[in-house]
């Protein structure tokens, strides 16, 4: 049982860290405002989430795994308003985004 | 009255789990404080349906973990969309409809939007959310509006 | 474990950083600034964790509510150049 809660630990922070940095790499190679703020979010969620969580695997039950709940809980609170008000300014602030496919475009 | 004895009880909570010291002291300071928050709360008239919704709150654990498996899946998404070296994505701006009656509920769903990775809420008038999405899947996956009928039936009351 | 978990954050706050250097407009750099925070109150925990002083969680709570008062006041005060302006949905609020 000990184990198990050890490895699924493990698991989650190690998930955590890869989704922490996909979204570090995410927010170097989108092209524009809105589209970074998708990459924020990867960080935000699952990131912060999946090491908080591995955290909390680690604390077991006590104060500690308590604070960290609040801690995520104030995040996930947080960052979308954060986010919303970023591209709210932003739109007007006069920042138009980009629209279309890429995908097709960057092929030719 | 109900709210403002919720919102006593909810901040006594927290000051016992923050500090986590049980000596009658701090106990009773603990009191005093959340006793004058209260009432500074109550004279700035802030505790309202909006501050301290407790009509929704029994419903929000199952729209929590509906809304968890939905982050996941965008993360998943968004994820392999980052590392594939092509980068497909299709930058697209929708209006969705945010048919929820309340301001909050509104609040809630624009927030859930953008929780979600692959769509940000980023304009909000009377009843239209503006979304950017990633990709124009993900955009339509929106507007298949499974969202919004949950956090319709989050405000439909008892 | 808790140094991998470490030094992934850092990685991401080294490119989180690159990004709020390049710019190209200060919306990019709020918002590049504001992840930073993010990953500050994670890092805050890990090494919490790392050096066995769980009592630092204390701090990243604190600060996970400082980065967001912040951001939003940085955004306000760049978008109406005044941090008591009332802004936009105030007034339709009051009606």
């Amino acid at each position: 049982m000990a184990v198990a809660v050890e490895v699924a630990s493990w698991v989650a922070i190690l998930a955590g860290s890869f989704f922490a940095l996909t979204g570090g790499v995410g927010i170097l190679r989108l092209p524009d405002l809105f589209t970074r703020l998708h990459a924020a979010g990867v960080t935000d969620t699952m990131g912060a989430g999946l090491i908080l969580f591995g955290l909390m695997l680690q604390a077991g039950m006590s104060l500690v795994c308590i604070k960290l709940i609040l801690i995520l809980a104030f995040l996930l609170l947080t960052s979308p308003t954060a986010t919303h008000v970023v591209a709210k300014a932003a739109l007007h602030g006069e920042l138009k985004p980009l629209l279309g496919n890429f995908h097709s475009a960057w092929k030719t | 009255m109900l709210r403002a004895i919720s919102l006593g009880v909810a901040l006594y909570t927290l000051w016992l789990l923050l500090s986590g010291h049980f000596e009658p002291l701090l106990l009773i300071l603990g009191v005093l404080s959340c006793l004058v928050v209260v009432a500074v709360a109550h004279r700035m008239e802030v505790i309202d349906h909006e501050s301290h919704p407790i009509h929704i709150t029994p419903k929000l654990p199952l729209y929590w973990f509906w809304l968890l498996r939905q982050i996941v899946k965008a993360n998943l998404a968004v994820t392999k969309i980052i590392l594939s070296p092509r980068l497909p994505i299709s930058p697209t701006v929708v209006r969705v409809r945010a048919g929820q009656k309340s301001d909050l509920a509104k609040v809630i769903y624009a927030n859930s939007i953008t929780l979600t990775p692959g769509t940000v809420s980023i304009n909000l008038d009377d009843d239209h959310i503006e979304v950017h999405a990633l990709t124009n899947r993900m955009a339509a996956d929106l507007q298949t509006s499974e969202m919004e009928r949950r956090v319709s039936r989050l405000e439909k009351s008892r | 474990m808790f140094s991998v978990a470490a030094a992934a954050v850092l990685g991401t706050m080294a490119l989180v950083l690159i990004r709020a250097m390049l710019g190209p407009t200060v919306y990019d750099r709020i918002l590049a600034v504001n992840m930073f925070g993010t990953k500050t109150v994670l890092l805050i925990a890990v090494l919490g964790f790392l050096t066995g002083r769980p009592d630092f969680l204390d701090l990243a709570l604190v600060y996970g509510l400082i980065n967001f008062i912040g951001t939003i006041a940085a955004l306000k005060f760049f978008e109406y150049s005044d941090l008591g302006h009332a802004g936009q949905d105030a007034r339709r609020g009051e009606s």
